[in-house]
């Protein structure tokens, strides 16, 4: 018991700022506003508006992890097996700024690309082909994708460079020296070594994607339904009356779903980890 | 959880140089690798491209430094850019303060429990910023809710994983239990053995869980507007309703000088490690 008292501060610390604040929204989610056990808040929050912004929050977590996943991958390993150091060293370091420094500023550097007089829009529009007078709208949900991966391709990059490093050359010789093919490498050693790494990968990507809110608020302030926006408002104080623990159940909502996509990073990791030693 | 690969990944390439790209089989270069870096790079250096031109823009579509120059002075600029800059240095000590002792106690004293601390301190990106705000300006008292302060230490849960995962590597790396005992040996107190033996020789690891750090607290919009407290990026946003120009001049800054500053610390990085491989060597 004496050796663990050293992590005292730290428990302690987490405990009070993460473990304390959880709590009380665990339980705030079952509870009236005047105290007391309920289950209305659960109710709301999956039903009508707030069901919406799980959908919609969950299918643009999904496109935005499964499409940068792959674009990501393939970044990733055009830029492990290159020569060019430089080139390298530009990748792994705008990758951390980019997937780090997404939010605000990735918002206006979209506007001025693709919003209504951006400059790709103007491109377009001289080609005849105007993205605006065919559907597309940088405020909505296909418009607030395109922006997620400008963050989620580098996450996707900086999380999965390590997992190619397990790749052994030593393995691609061996094959090849057996005589294999490029493809049956892929589809009998690459590609069963590097599984579970790259769906452990896209699912942080998921949960990156399904946690977003600096991105989505400042560009579409609200118009899409998408639950931390939600979540959002409800601090902001959009609130009817006998509803204010609704935003905690919703938070709850996010919590249960983040968790279970860990659940299953943590034993597809554990499958990695064992080919990666 | 992202940026912490930064370094774990230059590391992970150097050996990978090391041993592999004198022996990897020359292959003919393929069309697909050009055309995943050319579209790719479109993507990414386009927008880039578009803010940088319109920033570069007066309001007639002339071309001006105005915007970039106006920057210092626009209205609560400072204000914000001091308060961010406040928080990122309190947020920077509290995580160090707090991690770098429970990193090299782990290491030392249980290092059973690394298993344990490497899902306690992935909980934070379990927990999204929306949800965790939400929660805390539930319980916190309200001396705390009235100083910006409160940010910076909720900020050091949000900064936890990073932090500890640089450090993890950083003394997987050096051989801490030799390290220390010979320092104890000779005659070294604890205090005397951690500022001078242990830290020094995680200086990369320091430095990266720093710049990570600092990183978070200079991006970090979600909590500070719910908070309702005029950082950086919500001074940014609160902004744009004045001059579309400044805002995206501001910006690209931002995204600049945190990319110089990533920059700047792959190459310390890569100093040291040639030193100590001089020296091995």
């Amino acid at each position: 018991m004496r050796a663990l008292v050293g992590v005292v501060p730290f428990s302690l610390y987490t405990f009070v700022f993460l473990g304390i604040p959880t709590l009380a929204i665990v339980i705030g989610a079952f509870q009236r506003p005047s105290g007391g056990f309920t289950f209305d808040n659960i109710r709301i929050a999956s039903s009508g508006v707030y069901r919406t912004g799980f959908e919609t929050s969950v299918e643009l977590a999904v496109l935005t992890s499964v499409v940068p996943g792959i674009v990501g991958l393939l970044v990733a390993y055009v830029i492990r097996t290159s020569r060019g150091e430089a080139l390298r060293r530009i990748v792994s370091t705008a990758s951390g700024v980019f997937a780090n420094f997404g939010g605000v500023p990735l918002a206006f550097l979209f506007i001025a690309t693709l919003g209504t007089t951006g400059i790709a829009t103007r491109w377009l529009n001289s080609l005849g082909l105007n993205p605006y007078s065919h559907g597309f709208s940088l405020y909505t949900f296909v418009g607030v994708s395109i922006v997620y991966m400008y963050f989620q391709i580098p996450l996707m990059v900086l999380v999965i460079t390590p997992a190619l490093g397990g790749l052994r050359p030593a393995w691609r010789e061996a094959a090849s020296n057996l005589g294999a093919r490029s493809w049956q490498y892929w589809r009998h050693i690459g590609g069963p070594v590097l599984a579970p790494s790259v769906l452990g990968a896209v699912l942080l990507l998921f949960g990156s994607a399904l946690s977003a809110y600096a991105t989505a608020q400042t560009l579409t302030s609200g118009s899409i339904a998408l639950t931390p926006i939600q979540i959002g408002s409800f601090l902001n104080g959009n609130v009817i009356a006998g509803q204010q623990n609704v935003g905690k159940a919703l938070g709850l909502g996010l919590i249960v779903i983040i968790a279970v996509v860990m659940v299953f990073y943590g034993i597809l990791q554990r499958r990695a980890s064992r080919w990666l030693r | 959880m992202v940026a912490l690969t930064v370094d774990v990944m230059t590391e992970d390439d150097r050996s990978a140089d090391g041993e592999g790209s004198s022996r990897r089989p020359r292959r003919r270069p393929r069309v697909w690798r050009a055309v995943v870096l050319v579209v790719v790079g479109l993507y990414f250096l386009v927008p880039f491209y578009a803010a940088l031109r319109f920033s570069l823009q007066d309001t007639q579509g002339h071309f001006s430094w105005g915007a970039f120059r106006s920057i210092p002075s626009q209205q609560g600029f400072s204000e914000a850019f001091g308060l961010s800059i406040r928080l990122a240095v309190v947020t920077t000590l509290i995580t160090l303060a707090l991690m770098v002792p429970t990193a090299v106690y782990v290491h030392l004293r249980v290092p059973r429990l690394r298993r344990l601390f490497d899902g306690v301190t992935i909980l934070p990106i379990v927990i999204p910023p929306v949800v965790l705000i939400v929660g805390v300006l539930e319980v916190a008292p309200t001396q705390l809710k009235s100083t910006p302060y409160l940010l910076a230490l909720v900020y050091a849960v949000l900064a936890m994983p990073f932090a500890y995962r640089s450090l993890d590597a950083g003394l997987q790396a050096i051989d801490l239990k030799t390290l220390v005992e010979a320092s104890r040996s000779l005659g070294g107190r604890w205090p005397i053995t951690l500022w001078r033996v242990v830290l020094p020789n995680l200086r990369a690891a320091l430095l990266s869980a720093t710049v990570l750090t600092v990183a978070l607290v200079l991006g970090e919009f979600t909590m500070a507007s719910l908070d309702q407290y005029q950082t950086f990026p919500v001074w940014v946003v609160a902004f744009d309703q004045d001059d579309a120009h400044v805002s995206t001049a501001v910006s690209l800054l931002a995204l600049v000088v945190t990319w110089v500053l990533l920059l700047g610390i792959a190459s310390l990085d890569r100093r040291q490690f040639r030193r100590s491989r001089t020296r091995t060597g």
